[in-house]
């Protein structure tokens, strides 16, 4: 944030300090509905005060991107170490039932990368998105290369639709913005296609709040982003995201050199699960496992669609999960 | 009594939501006037507004763009609305609860950063929609859905409060003096960053009836009967000052030792002012 308050007004933009985090994804919000692009960053207690603004932004469709930079928790926990424990909260944090999209990076490359793929899915499906990164892969120093163009995805501002729906079971609707002088009506109350509040009607609830999940789950394929490394023949398949998926695939290499097959299946999406991609390890590896800076938020995940064995190591410690520990926990495994 | 602004209403909304004598009917139809009266591009108008009866006063009613958000939050929501956005007029409309107690950060803060926005603040004394529960408004004895034996708290000058934390311009009237109130919206409209009206609209079922008015008129004569012009504030001893309706404009001049700072704060308790 410190960067983009100098470098944001040089190209035109805005950067404000607002007085906490809830009036940052608040300030965020109203920035988008007048066509910008909005972000904000965050981590721990931060995160947990978005909450409640995150609902509205999904409920409302509003485009942005929210980097939280996991720290251990819980409560202020180690402000500046590292943790894996908001995987849960970016999807279920908000009351109601929500799909959202939550990106993982593990490098410095990533955090750009991605930055602008979170931008572009916002842009495109209306609504916010993560980037869940972590503490060990925010204070990173490394090489990354930053591209002179990159592929910036335009928000459907066309007039005269109705801002909140139509037909379509999964469809985003066009959004039209402040001062386009189409009189927005945009609530966080239950609301039909026109932005009328409906709070009384169940069926209208009802299909708000399905076209709202639909639209993240129909698009599941074009969303779910997965790495695969020597899975062709991985007997054990270590499933892993953020910094830990470094530990984890210099772990599996180590660990093919001592003549066991293993894999890794690196997840760049947290959200929506890569529900099918694991499912897909099933009849070829014969195990998972599961290395996390948190209690088994991921491997509860895995093991609803894996088959066969499925372990976890959690390690909340505030530190970053050692190769060698990785590699003994896998050697205890076969 | 003219329909001329009928064209500044959504098409589709018959009815208010607010109970009979409610004062936010005559202070929704201020703000119409003021945007009337002013000549404002209603394309670049942005009502925003939180959680409450007062939040329904721009949202569903008002033809322009409405931003309807969660409780406390409007000044917040507006304000990054405004920064990405400069050719908007932002204007803020919520209820005292909303914008004092659970927004008040945001409130002071945004006073103090100087975005220019205008911020009306329906002040009914009392959180309305949710139960006719106390807040920082709710004058010291009052009877609530929470102080049932009187509210022992003292309240907030909102006049001080936003003026010390740097608004441009603050003002307040209550609904029954319509057109200073609307002047001051106008003016409020106008002046270049950070601007605030209190506006002192009765609430006849939620504070009213606890409080022992014994119909509308009652509540409205009592609104009536405390306003006392800060002119004339200025020549009373504070003793005689508590619990009285200050009304008038107030700018960062008035933060000036001497210059007479309206006060209307705790009255000695017992029942409502």
């Amino acid at each position: 944030m410190e960067t983009l308050a100098e470098l944001l007004p040089r190209a035109g933009g805005v950067f404000v300090q607002m007085e906490d985090e809830i009036a940052s994804i608040s300030a965020v919000i109203g920035a988008s509905w007048t066509g910008a692009k909005a972000m904000t960053a965050t981590s721990g207690p931060g995160f947990s005060l978005m909450m409640e603004a995150l609902g509205y932004a999904v409920f409302t469709e509003t485009p942005c991107v929210i980097v939280d930079v996991q720290r251990a928790g819980p409560c202020t926990g180690q402000a500046t170490r590292v943790g894996g424990g908001d995987v849960m909260q970016c999807k279920w944090g908000m009351h109601g039932d929500v799909e959202i999209v939550a990106l993982a990076p593990w490098s410095v490359q990533e955090m750009y990368d991605l930055s602008v793929r979170a931008f572009n899915v916002a842009e495109r499906l209306r609504l916010p998105v993560f980037l869940m990164a972590d503490e060990a892969v925010g204070h990173l120093h490394e090489t990354a290369e930053f591209h002179d163009r990159i592929a910036v995805e335009q928000r459907d501002r066309r007039k005269g639709f109705p801002p909140f729906g139509h037909g379509d079971p999964g469809g985003v609707p066009p959004m039209p913005c402040f001062g386009d002088g189409e009189n927005l009506l945009v609530t966080g109350s239950t609301h039909d296609e026109r932005g009328y509040r409906k709070v009384e009607e169940p069926q209208v609830h009802a299909r708000l709040v399905e076209r709202l999940r639909q639209k993240v789950l129909l698009r599941r394929d074009e969303l779910v982003d997965v790495e695969r490394y020597m899975l062709d023949d991985a007997e054990t398949v270590i499933v892993a995201y953020g910094f830990t998926a470094r530990g984890a695939l210099a772990a599996a290499r180590e660990l093919r050199g001592r003549g066991r097959k293993v894999g890794l299946l690196r997840l760049r999406t947290l959200w929506p699960f890569a529900d099918k991609e694991v499912a897909a390890l099933d009849g070829r590896a014969r195990r998972v496992f599961v290395p996390e800076m948190n209690h088994g938020q991921v491997l509860g995940e895995v093991r609803k669609h894996f088959r066969g064995d499925v372990a976890g190591y959690g390690q909340t410690d505030g530190e970053v999960i050692p190769v060698g520990t990785i590699v003994r926990e896998v050697e205890r495994l076969t | 009594m003219t329909r001329v602004f009928e064209q500044y209403l959504r098409p589709g909304v018959k009815a208010t939501a607010f109970c009979p004598g409610c004062g936010h009917g005559i202070l929704l139809h201020g703000i119409l006037r003021a945007v009337d009266e002013l000549g404002l591009d209603r394309e670049k108008l942005l009502f925003v507004s939180g959680i409450g009866c007062a939040a329904w006063i721009p949202s569903p009613h008002i033809l322009a763009d409405t931003l309807h958000t969660l409780h406390g939050r409007a000044v917040a929501y507006a304000t990054g609305a405004k920064l990405a956005n400069p050719a908007l007029t932002v204007i803020v409309v919520s209820g005292d609860g909303d914008l004092v107690s659970i927004g008040g950060n945001h409130l002071v803060h945004a006073a103090r950063r100087g975005v220019d926005l205008t911020v009306i603040c329906a002040n009914n004394e009392i959180y309305g929609m949710t139960g006719g529960q106390a807040g920082p408004t709710t004058p010291v004895g009052a009877i609530s859905a929470t102080t049932p034996r009187g509210n022992p708290y003292a309240t907030f000058d909102l006049v001080k409060l936003v003026l010390g934390a740097g608004a441009a311009y603050v003002a307040r009237y209550p609904v029954t003096q319509p057109r200073p109130m609307t002047d001051a919206i106008k003016k409020a409209i106008r002046t270049p960053g950070f601007a605030f009206v209190d506006v002192a609209s009765p609430c006849p079922t939620q504070f009213g009836r606890r409080n022992r008015f014994e119909d509308v008129g009652a509540l409205y004569d009592r609104t009536h009967d405390l306003v006392l012009p800060r002119e004339e504030a200025a020549m009373r001893p504070q003793s005689e000052l508590a619990g009285r309706l200050v009304v008038g404009e107030w700018t960062p001049e008035d933060l000036r030792l001497g210059a007479g700072i309206p006060h209307d704060g705790p009255g000695p308790g017992g029942p409502p002012c």
